[in-house]
């Protein structure tokens, strides 16, 4: 018996949802699977993980949280791989925009907020944007494939942070590898009263609409959709492909950045070399789960913060590694890239001799 | 539809017949094989002739096994055949030549045969090396068997793709539209070469094409598709060219651009190119110059690789150019970038329609993906204008589709009236048009030709780049031949013929 995949005609309205909810269900009964021989009790360990945290306010809040940075990179990642640039840098990005905002963070202290605020979240953008330039410039001068230099500066970046905190940044009072607390007047507003749910989420929110907005309704968004799908045909119609890969690499390095400056003025408040849980390497896999949709990115995200949170009580609730958390988003990712194949391709099995149709 | 009886073992002596039954074929709604029957004999050419989208490839995949019918049977010697994938096609005997070739282009000619024929662990590259130099000469396939494949000129890539099916050991050979990418005398060759491979190897051949000369030379059998049927099959000496053409259209063929060629010389040119140079190791360009006027028709005539193509990418921006001058309006051009160039009011459709567009992208996005800034709004881009500008642009080109339809699932024709609405509707002071007919059938041909003498009687200045020497011979007002990167002569319409115009292109004048 042969297997083989067949380009479908034409894809209902339902079977994308259906697939993506079979891919969900698949997920957690491989999850459950894998917590039964970590020793832990399925059924709980589920209930911890995707239903406890929504029952909870805390619970709810964490987990919006946790969400936060991912909405930031998940929208980094998706609008470069919108213009086929595939950045996997938004990891160094986001650290590189928390030094930045670390750096205004440190030397803000006269400032009233309202200067502080946008101080910091500038300068994460920004250092975010610069760490983006040279893969960006070497792609579009030189055609050095971007995929290798932005996922090597990764490192780079986190390497540079350790070397401020142990030299420069060290900590004044404990002499730990951690920074000084950034100034009151540089922190982000907490806007969920008696919880840590901050403005950073609001303002990635913000930049989701802002991105799905220029990609799907104007004019440099088509520019932008043309190169990424066709960069010759796009050329052959005037559109400069080179300065528009170059802009939107920056963007999405500017996006990250954010993340990053939203990250240490919102909840960190301090620079570590802990700040980032890889949340630029998961912006792929949210971008990915989301089909490069800016909207489902989003929503992907609050999931993911969810699964984050859900993961940490099943854990100390039920004894299991809480890296359960990561092995169930990446179950996840695999099913869902299986489920996107599916609404494509359908599978024909060939078991028989091509039938005669009289 | 039975073929002609009687005559089915005349050219007996190889394998046994293949016979395709009740074929059928849909892809979502479009039918594009229905119950179609066709018989191959070994040592016979059976030409397969119909309009684009008529079935033809469609047909050939699924004896190659690229793509599986929905019902029907393939038979051989009265046995089922079961053809899943080209390896099964290739065990029963059945090789194809696809018109893009399936060549690894950065390895030589004995590697590329190798891996296709090797059934061992090990390869033998001396002894791969001998069986083609055997093969070559037996066949009339001459190939530089050392040459890395991407260095060797398109027909001569033709001739490996060939000898790779034949040494694979087909005993059928299916070649789909091997001509349209070749030059007169390249075509000439390559049906020698069939001759060959049907009378002295007694190989059956399955000869794809739109071109009637062919037909008429090569072909034993012909058999015409219309709209996914079998709508005659006979021998080629009992059916005239006419009578082809009549059955493919289905209907008279529509009346031809109606252009008379003249040489304008009352006004000054509006494009100049000045010595232009490409450099490159192959391939490049060295001194071309030439002057368009308003409204007058160039035609660019060549071989196949003698620089046209270099020179669209030239006008359209796509390379720069090392040295010489373009002058547009009188105006010189700091650099040809393809902006700068459609500042100055030159617009270009490309050889390859499907690089020329985005596919994923709707009609209406690729229509305006020139000028989208014409569509900018305040805060988005005004969609009800765009739309509008499509639909008018649809019913004025005869355009057979939907503003918001994916441009990937137009047919070739459609895509090719698409780009020349954008072309067009930007008013260009010059146009570059390079195979602007390649592979589309015979209503279109004529349409899009139309068009074109159109925009020249508008004032338009046309460069007509065309392998198509009947193309050129009959809308350019003037002729400029390419050969080895160069413009080797300017021929005015009154003096050009196929013949003179030939001995420039193969360099003999």
């Amino acid at each position: 018996m042969k297997a083989r995949f067949a380009l479908r005609a034409s894809t209902p309205w339902w079977r994308g949802p259906l697939l993506v909810g079979v891919a969900a269900l698949l997920t957690i009964l491989i999850s459950a699977i894998m917590i039964r021989w970590a020793g832990g009790a399925p059924i709980p360990a589920v209930r911890y993980m995707f239903i406890s945290p929504l029952q909870s306010r805390f619970g709810f809040t964490e987990s919006l949280l946790s969400a936060t940075p991912l909405v930031f990179t998940g929208a980094a990642v998706a609008i470069a791989f919108r213009a086929g640039y595939w950045n996997i840098g938004a990891e160094g990005q986001l650290l590189a925009g928390t030094i930045g905002a670390t750096w205004v963070g440190l030397h803000a202290e006269p400032l009233p907020r309202i200067v502080g605020v946008p101080l910091i979240l500038l300068a994460g953008m920004l250092f975010g944007a610069l760490w983006a330039l040279t893969p960006a410039l070497l792609r579009t001068r030189l055609g050095i494939d971007e995929v290798v230099t932005t996922l090597l500066l990764n490192p780079v970046a986190l390497l540079i942070i350790t070397g401020l905190l142990n030299g420069p940044w060290r900590n004044s009072e404990s002499g730990f590898p951690d920074s000084d607390v950034i100034a009151d007047s540089t922190k982000l507003w907490i806007i969920w009263p008696n919880t840590r749910v901050h403005f950073g989420l609001a303002l990635g929110v913000v930049v989701i609409g802002l991105c799905w907005w220029f990609v799907g309704k104007m004019s440099g968004g088509l520019k932008l959709r043309a190169v990424g799908l066709a960069p010759n045909a796009a050329r052959i119609a005037g559109l400069p492909v080179e300065r528009t890969l170059l802009i939107t690499a920056l963007v999405s390095g500017g996006i990250a950045g954010l993340g990053g400056a939203s990250e240490i003025a919102g909840v960190a408040h301090q620079l570590t070399t802990g700040i980032s849980n890889n949340f630029g390497y998961t912006g792929v896999i949210v971008a990915t789960l989301a089909s490069l949709s800016f909207i489902g990115a989003l929503l992907v995200a609050l999931m993911f913060g969810v699964i984050t949170v859900g993961s940490f009580s099943a854990s100390r609730a039920l004894e299991i590694p809480s890296q359960i958390g990561q092995l169930v988003q990446a179950v996840l990712l695999i099913t869902v890239v299986c489920a996107l194949v599916i609404q494509k391709y359908r599978v024909v099995w060939s078991t028989k001799k091509i039938e005669v149709s009289k | 539809m039975n073929p002609v009886e009687g005559v089915t073992f005349a050219f007996s002596g190889g394998a046994p017949s293949i016979i395709l039954r009740n074929i059928t074929k849909a892809y979502g709604e479009t039918i594009a094989l229905n119950e179609v029957s066709l018989d191959l004999h070994a040592g016979e050419v059976h030409a397969l002739l119909g309009e684009n989208g008529a079935g033809k490839t469609t047909l050939m995949k699924i004896l190659y096994g690229l793509s599986q019918p929905d019902s029907g049977q393939i038979e051989a010697g009265g046995v089922a055949l079961r053809i899943e994938s080209p390896r099964d096609a290739r065990a029963a005997g059945i090789g194809m030549v696809t018109q893009h070739f399936s060549l690894v282009k950065n390895m030589t000619v004995i590697e590329n045969i190798a891996l296709a024929s090797a059934k061992t662990f090990a390869i033998d590259l001396a002894a791969v090396r001998t069986e083609i130099v055997v093969a070559s000469t037996r066949f009339g396939l001459d190939v530089p068997p050392d040459a890395i494949v991407a260095s060797l000129p398109i027909a001569l890539q033709q001739r490996v793709e060939i000898l790779k099916a034949l040494m694979s050991g087909c005993s059928y050979l299916i070649l789909d539209e091997p001509t349209a990418v070749l030059g007169p005398n390249d075509i000439d060759s390559l049906l020698e070469v069939i001759r060959r491979l049907r009378s002295d190897a007694g190989i059956g051949i399955v000869l794809i094409s739109h071109k009637m000369a062919e037909i008429e030379k090569v072909a034993d059998r012909v058999s015409v598709l219309r709209r996914g049927q079998v709508v005659s099959s006979s021998l080629a000496n009992g059916i005239t060219s006419k009578e082809l053409v009549a059955l493919m259209v289905g209907e008279q063929q529509s009346g031809i651009s109606q252009r008379k060629p003249e040489p304008r010389t009352g006004q000054s040119p509006i494009l100049v190119l000045e010595s232009v140079g490409v450099a490159r190791e192959t391939g490049g360009l060295s001194d071309v110059s030439f002057a368009v006027r308003p409204g007058e028709i160039l035609g660019v005539a060549g071989v196949s690789g003698n620089g046209q193509s270099e020179l669209v990418n030239v006008l359209s921006g796509t390379t720069q150019i090392d040295s010489g001058t373009i002058v547009v309006e009188g105006r010189q051009l700091g650099s040809n970038t393809p902006q700068s160039l459609m500042r100055a009011g030159v617009g270009i459709l490309g050889e390859d329609r499907h690089a020329s567009a985005v596919h994923a992208l709707q009609v209406v996005e690729n229509l305006i993906l020139d000028c989208v800034e014409k569509f900018n709004g305040k805060f988005q881009l005004r969609r009800k204008e765009m739309l509008s500008h499509c639909e008018s642009a649809i019913s004025q080109f005869e355009i057979k589709a939907s503003p918001k339809q994916a441009f990937g699932t137009l047919s070739g024709g459609n895509m090719q009236k698409v780009l020349l609405a954008r072309l067009f509707s930007r008013n260009p002071k010059v146009a570059i048009i390079s195979q602007p007919t390649r592979g589309l059938d015979v209503m279109a041909t004529n349409y899009v030709r139309s068009l074109i003498a159109q925009a020249s009687k508008q004032g338009t200045a046309v460069v007509l780049v065309s392998e198509d020497l009947d193309e050129i011979l009959e809308l350019a007002d003037r002729v400029a031949v390419m050969y080895r990167g160069s413009v080797v002569g300017v021929v005015d319409h009154s003096e050009a013929s196929r013949e003179s115009i030939g001995e420039l292109m193969a360099g003999i004048a």
